[in-house]
């Protein structure tokens, strides 16, 4: 399903995370799994059927569980807090899953650099730990979460051709051609959570290097568009 | 106080709205052409028609096609499910496999139904079976499939000479029920995939059944024709007209034998009331009536008025943000032509009656199991979405089925099921698995057989399972080309959940979860059983029938 190298990395990850993060129990952990999870779900709800129009029941049950993930997070405390090894070597579908969300949500809030993922992993500890990503963070994640999940169920409900285009489009080149994206985005390897990276970034830095990303996204569809 | 559907009766011919529909039904689509390769029927059918009546329907039409003691034969121990004494009556293949062949090779359609051809290069996806459907006599049985037909098979009628034939199912109509649309305003294709079949219950000598693909539903009415009239004055034997200066005399046109043929015609179109998929449709008891079920709503339907609907249901919020709950499937109480149930995607079912007030969004009765907390996961909602919820013939209990059990339902008792079946439960440390794949939203329909004492449902790999009530036996069946033979028994199977694997069990991790059995049926009356899976379709048969 996810590229081979990314299989890799995230077999390292596994192993790395276990030794590294005190604490956690023997591999698969459980916020691992929960993550990966999230991160399925997320694409499960974004990777809809266009031609035909998808299956409410479905998109409803899996929006649910992936509300049911969200609070638990909350309640964990995990939804903001997140060790610096982890979150270098965040798993890259993680990446894919932000990216699309990101993108889409930023269209829909009109924002320039609104909710974007971080740059490279060796910058992730200089991201500021505390109060961007305290409690104002974790709202404006969950907002903008909320926001995405909305987008979606408004795209399902009322098909605008340019929302709907614009979301298969995103989707289907980066799920398609992960590669080619990944590769593409010089280190651009955001780190951290998934769901908080919608928190408006801390630095200004880290937007300049996302649109550069996003950059090599646009590339990598237009090529594929093309074709 | 709610306001009962305008009167189907109409005053005069061309203000009526059945005049009117009649014209347009013929526009819409042109009267199916008669199947291909008719039977030849030993004699031509003119069944009675069943009394009507609350209750009664059921009891009438088993007069003439159950067995001599008037009363369904229940699976007993001997016979029982337990017992792997299913018996495969014939398996029968896709219409374009049987209609091909009949035509080329002028082969008797009978034997087609019941050789195991060697090559499926015919099939394709538009054969997938969908929907399947006994009608209330048992004696046909009606299939939809992805590609929006609809395929009838009729009994074989017992006969002295051929005692062997008996029970056994072949082809009497088929037709285009639904073709693909498109919407648009929201640039997206409707499928003509047929989601259910209801029949009506026979009240002249025509067959009547509703069809309906996502958005809309449709009236079909299956006939007979073994006369037709010949000498006309103004027309010639090809229909031609004649001039009529060369007609110099009259007659009388004379009613003439001809070859069976059966001719399925649309009665009426039921469109534009659904913005959502249409999951469920329901035949009320009073025959004048049905409703057609959505995602979030469900709509009433006089069968005389095709341009309007009652809206009953209406689940959908203000915000759609605010959506957790869809309507999955509902149905009209066997007896009550007030009452019905519908189900939803939280495990919950929702009985409500229409003289309580036009818009049943309140509920009469809630049924809900409390749930389970050592079994709790991320999928516990998922897995408890209901995929079917069935009326028993009494009307006294309701059955549910979500993703691993079957639940049966007593009406009187809302805070829990009376009993609870594992289907596959093997499953769950593998849902994980099954949500990447999707399988976990498959969605697997449930039936009870005629005298509500053992009830049936698909699984994977191809396999049934069947429960019977009283005993607590089950049993779990293939039907699979490579195991069955005609007449053969059916071999229960086994699924080995862990550690040592016996000779003729199947371990979990080798089960093909791409062969599953959605769609199955069960004669009225008799131990017979039609099963679905993918183009094909199963007819079994308790052995001792």
């Amino acid at each position: 399903m996810f590229a081979r190298g990314l299989k890799r990395k995230s077999a390292e990850d596994a192993e790395d995370a276990d030794g590294g993060v005190a604490g956690v129990p023997a591999a698969p952990s459980y916020t691992l799994q929960r993550q990966s999870l999230l991160d399925m779900s997320l694409v499960k709800l974004q990777l809809c059927h266009m031609l035909v129009e998808p299956n409410l029941c479905r998109s409803v049950l899996i929006a649910n569980t992936v509300r049911q993930i969200q609070e638990e997070m909350t309640q964990d405390g995990t939804w903001r807090v997140v060790a610096p090894q982890a979150a270098g070597r965040a798993p890259l579908d993680r990446l894919v899953s932000t990216e699309i969300l990101c993108r889409s949500g930023r269209e829909q809030e009109g924002e320039g650099d609104g909710p974007l993922p971080d740059p490279a992993p060796g910058q992730a500890p200089r991201r500021p730990q505390s109060s961007p990503w305290g409690l104002d963070g974790s709202r404006e994640g969950r907002g903008g979460f909320q926001k995405s999940l909305d987008h979606i169920f408004e795209t399902l409900e009322n098909k605008t051709p340019g929302s709907v285009e614009e979301l298969f489009s995103d989707v289907d080149s980066s799920y398609y051609d992960l590669d080619a994206v990944l590769t593409g985005m010089v280190g651009g390897t955001p780190s951290g959570p998934g769901l908080p990276a919608f928190a408006p970034a801390a630095a200004a830095s880290p937007s300049s290097t996302c649109r550069s990303d996003l950059g090599e996204l646009e590339h990598a569809v237009e090529i594929l568009v093309e074709t | 106080m709610h306001q009962p559907p305008p009167a189907s009766s109409c005053s005069s011919g061309s203000g009526c709205e059945c005049a009117r529909v009649g014209v347009r039904a013929s526009a819409l689509a042109p009267a199916a052409a008669p199947c291909p390769a008719p039977r030849r029927l030993p004699h031509p059918r003119r069944p009675e028609p069943p009394s009507r009546g609350t209750g009664t329907l059921l009891r009438a039409g088993l007069g003439p096609w159950c067995s001599p003691t008037g009363s369904p034969a229940p699976l007993s121990c001997e016979t029982g499910c337990g017992e792997g004494s299913w018996i495969l009556v014939c398996r029968l293949l896709v219409p374009t496999q049987v209609s091909l062949l009949s035509m080329e090779e002028d082969i008797d359609t009978r034997k087609i139904n019941n050789s195991f051809l060697r090559d499926h290069s015919y099939a394709t996806e538009a054969d997938i079976i969908s929907t399947v459907e006994f009608n209330h006599t048992g004696e046909l049985l009606a299939t939809g499939d992805k590609g929006g037909r609809v395929v009838i098979f009729q009994r074989e009628q017992e006969s002295k000479n051929q005692v062997h034939r008996r029970g056994e199912y072949n082809v009497y109509s088929t037709f285009q029920s639904h073709e693909p649309e498109f919407d648009y305003l929201k640039s997206l294709e409707i499928e003509e995939k047929i989601n259910k079949i209801r029949w009506l219950p026979q009240q002249n000598a025509a067959y009547f059944l509703l069809s309906t693909n996502d958005k809309t539903v449709k009236l079909w009415k299956v006939s007979e024709r073994d006369k037709r009239p010949e000498g006309y004055n103004l027309k010639d034997e090809e229909g031609r007209l004649r001039d009529p200066a060369t007609i110099t005399t009259l007659r009388v046109p004379v009613l003439r034998p001809m070859d069976l043929m059966v001719e399925a015609t649309p009665r009426r179109v039921f469109a534009n009331a659904h913005t959502y998929h249409i999951n469920s449709i329901s035949v009320n008891s009073d025959y004048e009536t049905y409703m057609s079920a959505d995602d979030l709503r469900i709509n009433l339907w006089n069968f005389e008025i095709t341009n309007q609907s009652f809206n009953i249901v209406d689940i959908k919020p203000a915000n759609m943000e605010e959506l957790t709950e869809v309507i999955t499937a509902a149905e009209f109480h066997p007896h009550h032509c007030n009452t019905f149930v519908y189900s939803s995607s939280k495990g919950t079912i929702r009985l409500c009656d229409m003289r309580a007030s036009a818009l049943c969004d309140r509920h009469t009765k809630f049924f809900e199991e409390p749930e389970d907390p050592s079994n709790r996961s991320f999928f516990s909602e998922i897995i408890s979405s209901i995929s079917d919820v069935k009326f028993s013939h009494s009307g006294r209990y309701i059955m549910t089925r979500d993703y691993l059990t079957v639940k049966v339902w007593d009406l009187n008792m809302e805070n829990r099921p009376i009993e609870t079946y594992q289907v596959h439960d093997y499953l769950r440390s593998k849902l994980c698995s099954l949500y990447e794949n999707d399988c976990i939203f498959d969605k697997f329909e449930c039936v009870w057989n005629g005298s509500d004492s053992v009830i049936m449902t698909g699984s994977y790999n191809n396999f049934f399972r069947m429960f019977d009530r009283n005993t607590k036996r089950d049993v779990t069946l293939e039907a699979s080309r490579e195991n069955s033979k005609p007449r053969a028994i059916l071999k229960p199977r086994k699924v080995c959940v862990g550690g040592k694997r016996r000779k003729d069990e199947i371990s979990v991790d080798s089960l093909d979860f791409s062969k599953k059995i959605l769609h199955t049926a069960w004669h009225p009356s008799e131990n017979i059983i039609a099963v679905a899976a993918t183009n094909n379709l199963y007819i079994f048969q308790d052995k001792v029938n």
